[in-house]
Formats: C-alpha cells, structure tokens, sequence
C-alpha cells in the first residue's frame, strides 16, 4: 500500500514541477525517474512515522496509510469516480470553448492589424482581472448551475491560449513569409500554410497553459457553490473535518492535472517534431 | 529572356539604384556583382516581383515581371525551407500536401544528392545539403529564368565548390538561365558567361565582363585570373590600379556607432 501511496505523490511531485516549467522536457530514463521518487518515498515514511508516533494529530494530518484507506473507500463506492466525472467534464468542456475561442480570436487578431488595434488593449485590460474577481458577477448573472462554472473555466483557458497564438503569429520569420508570396499563396494559403504552422510551437505552449489554469478555475467554481465535484468533494472534507478526504482530492486533482498535460504533451511532440530545439535533443 | 530597365529605386529617401539597364539571352549565365549596398539584391528582388516600388519595366519573356511567375525561380542566401516540411515536401511546395508525392521531387533529390533525405526535416541537414534542397524547390516549379541571391555564401568553401559545379550541371541539364548575385568574385567568374559589375549609392551599371571560355572550366586557369583583375578594375573604377584599402566604397558604419577617427584613434589605445 505504501508504494501506492509514494507513486501518488510522486506523480503530485511530478505535477507541480511540470507547472513549474511547463515549456520543459518530460525527462525520460528509469534512473531519472527513480531518482524522483526517492525523496517523496521518504517523506511519506517520515510522515507515517510522525503522525504514529503522536507527535501530530492524525485528525489534522491523516498518515498515508489512513489516506490510502480512504482512497480505496472512495473509489469502492464510487464517490470519488463520480466527482472526477463531473469536475473533468467541466474542465473538457470549458477548456474547449475556451481554447477554442481563443484560437478564432488570435488568429483573427494576430493576423490582422487593424483588429489588433482595435481589440487587442481590451483583451489585455480583461486579462488584467484576477480571474476570481469574475465568480460574483458570474453568479449574479448566470445562477448557481452549470453556466457560471462553465464560462469561469472558459475565461481561464482563453488568455493563454489567445496570448500564445498572437505571439506565435507575431513571430512568424518573415523570411518563411517572403517564400509563400515567392510561390504565389493568396491570404488565406498564407495563413494555413505558413502562419498557422510557425505559430503552432506557441499555441501549444499556450493551449497547455491554458488547460492547467481550467483545472485551477474548476476548483475555484466548485470551492464556491457546487454539489459535486473534486471541489466539491475538497470543500465537504473541510466542513466534516476529514481532512483525509481533503488530501485524497488534492492528489487526485494532481494525477488528473497530470494526466491531462501529458496528453497534450504527446500532441505536441507528435505535431511538433520539426522543431529544431534544445529540447528535443 | 530578361529585360529590365530601372530609372530609379528609392528606399525611403535614399536611390538605391539610377539607371540600371540590362538582358539577359536564354541559356545564359549572368552574375551581378558590387560591393554591398549597391542594390543588386534589390534588382532581384524587382526581377522576381517582390519589390514593386520603383520606376522602369521589368519583362521576362515578354512579360512584366509579377510575384509567382512560373517562368521564374528564386533561391535565397539562406535555405529557407520551411521546418515544418519534410525535405521532399519542402521541394514539391508549390503542389501543397500533394506535392511530396510528384515524380519530380524524387528526380530532382536525386539530381542534388538527397534522395535519402526525402523524409527528412530540414533540422536534420546540414547548411550545405538544406542549400541543395532549396536549389531543387527553386527548380521544381521548371523556371525558365533561375534567380540566386548570394546562394552559396553561408557555406564552407569546399562545398561551395561543390555547389557550383552542381547548380552548372542543373542548369545545363534543364536548360534554366541563371541570374546570381554575389559578392565572390572567383564565383562569378567561374560561373558566368557575363559579369555585371554594379557600383554603389546609388547602384549603376559600371561595366560587364565577358567569359567566353567553354565550360567545364578550370578554376586554376590563368584565364579566370586576367577575368578576375578585369572584374576588380571595374568594382575600382580606375582601370589596372587596383588599391584594396581603399575604403571609400564601403557601406557607412551602422548609426548608434562612431566611425574611429584615426587621428585620435592611438589615443583612445
């Protein structure tokens, strides 16, 4: 059971440095790999230890033996499956209207001077605005349902990706520009042929932020007014006092932020395998 | 082939070129020389369509001059292939995703050596074989007029060489006229039928040299050598004499920089 446990907050580990560095490369190598676990594996034997030997409440501070306990219980009864499904539902749904949108907007913006001019002070005021700053107004106007939850995460997953893609286009080489006009492509062959493809490191970059600041904001939504959910589930834990159960969502949210990055990851790697990078030596 | 003509060409303020008239006969090999800032990149440039900013005509074939004319090609000093393409991709661009698959591309790889790279990515070539493969996507679209801006002057020397004899062999072989600028004058000695040899601020034509000899030639032979010392008196501008320190034809120093004063200069030491 240990092992389960260590492998749980590697992975957390694991997350929380790839949030760090999200542009860095996922290091590959068992050696590597055993290295990192190592000190989490310590810390949860040094945990276990100090909670057993008393000098820590385990009603504050759960050992991970007691933690994994809960963990099995509530995949047993399926509560914990139940509240990923809604929390990664939301997420899917609203990182996809929101990147999205924000690939519409930056391509339009990006690429055309005018609608830069125009648009582009107001998307950075917006952006200004933390994005919790939002939830009261989106309450006001949209209820307590799905709707405010929704637009938060989407609001969360726009501005990355809309800034990477505008910056991506803004650094297109004009050199690789001048060959497409050599060839003869009109506006929109342009954009397919040259834009996009020289913009997609960055709108990548921009697409993974994106989707680590919708995790963030489902948490947000689900802490304020929800009754399911992984935020859902960190809140219940706190009002009865199990903070085993408050652990067990917090992993769980770290292996799903995880999983869901890598995803995109192997995307990028995939798409992106031209690139000429330090990275990808 | 070619017929250009151009009175003036201002960049902002500043004539770029006055007077530049030339042709250019089918088959031939033309090299524009001059040091740097005397416009002959940008007479490409008007060649190829990419500039229209100027007054005078540009025809080829008959035609005026526009962007993406399928009588012409255009090879820059870089490679600039797209990295995003495979090699063979990047040659059959023209055709779109469809364009790797042409029989053509595979001749023409064959042609500059990389048939093994065809599904490459240009991150995997080195500058020499990128150049090569950016020779073939200029021929891929079958120009009949071939424009090189300075193509081989970010390779080693051997593979200029190397180069050279390849883009001649290519030319022959498809029948392509080549127009190239150059800041080498062995290069365009060895390559041409004719050097223009250009003057800067503002560009003007100075003077042309003639290479009648029948090719291959020999790069050691003293005949390019006397060619060579006419080229250098024409870029002089004074007959035999041919002074190397003399920097007055030099482009000024970049603003933000003083020029040193040599008066002062062993102070400054």
């Amino acid at each position: 059971m240990k092992e389960g446990v260590a492998v749980a907050v590697a992975a957390a580990a694991a997350s929380a440095s790839a949030a760090a560095r999200p542009g860095g490369a996922w290091q590959s190598g068992v050696t590597r790999r055993l290295q990192g676990a190592l000190v989490p594996a310590l810390l949860v034997m040094i945990w276990e230890a100090v909670v057993r030997l008393g000098f820590i409440s385990p009603n504050l501070m759960p050992p991970p033996s007691e933690i994994v306990r809960t963990f099995r219980d509530l995949v047993a009864d399926g509560t914990l499956l139940a509240h990923i499904g809604v929390s990664g539902l939301r997420v899917l749904t609203g990182f996809v209207i929101g990147a999205t949108l924000a690939v519409i907007v930056g391509a339009a913006i990006g690429l055309n001077k005018r609608l830069e001019a125009l648009f582009d002070p107001t998307f950075q005021a917006l952006r200004a605005i933390p994005s919790l700053a939002w939830v009261p107004l989106l309450l006001l106007w949209l209820g307590i349902d799905e709707g405010p939850k929704l637009t938060l995460i989407s609001i969360g997953a726009f501005f990355p990706v809309y800034l990477g893609l505008v910056s991506g286009i803004h650094n297109v080489d004009r050199k690789l520009v001048e060959v497409g006009e050599i060839y003869g492509l009109g506006n929109f062959a342009l954009i397919r042929r040259i834009f996009m493809p020289a913009a997609l490191p960055s709108l990548f970059t921009g697409l993974r932020n994106g989707l680590s600041l919708a995790w963030m904001f489902v948490v947000a939504a689900e802490l304020i007014a929800a009754t399911r959910g992984l935020g859902y589930l960190l809140t219940d834990g706190r009002e009865t006092g199990r903070a085993d159960v408050v652990i067990v969502s917090i992993i769980t949210l770290a292996i799903l932020g995880k999983l869901s990055d890598s995803v995109l990851r192997t995307a990028e790697l995939r798409f992106l395998a031209w690139r000429d990078v330090f990275a990808s030596r | 082939m070619l017929d250009l003509t151009v009175q003036a060409k201002y960049f902002d303020a500043v004539e770029i070129l006055r007077n530049v008239a030339f042709n250019v006969q089918p088959g031939e090999v033309v090299s524009l020389v001059g040091p740097s800032g005397c416009g002959k990149s940008t007479l490409l440039r008007v060649i190829a369509g990419l500039d229209r900013q100027y007054d005078g005509s540009a025809q080829v074939l008959g035609e005026p001059v526009r962007l993406h004319s399928r009588h012409v090609g255009f090879i820059f000093q870089e490679p600039r292939l797209l990295p995003w393409l495979t090699v063979a991709e990047n040659v059959g661009f023209e055709l779109g995703r469809r364009g790797s698959r042409h029989p053509r591309v595979h001749e023409l790889l064959g042609e500059v050596g990389l048939a093994d790279y065809a599904g490459a990515f240009p991150k995997q070539l080195s500058g020499g074989m990128a150049q090569r493969a950016s020779i073939a996507r200029g021929l891929f679209t079958q120009p009949e007029l071939l424009l090189l801006d300075e193509p081989f002057s970010a390779v080693d020397a051997f593979t200029r060489m190397r180069l050279q004899d390849l883009l001649l062999g290519i030319a022959a072989h498809h029948q392509t006229t080549l127009l190239l600028v150059t800041h080498d004058i062995d290069e365009a000695v060895y390559l041409s039928d004719r050097i223009l040899v250009l003057a800067p601020r503002p560009g003007r034509l100075v003077g042309e040299v003639r290479n009648r000899q029948p090719r291959p030639r020999d790069r050691r032979s003293a005949d390019l050598s006397l060619l060579k010392g006419q080229v250098l008196s024409l870029l002089n501008g004074d007959g035999d004499h041919f002074d190397p320190l003399d920097v007055s034809e030099e482009q000024p120093p970049p603003s933000g920089l003083t020029p040193i004063n040599p008066d002062t200069f062993q102070y400054a030491l």
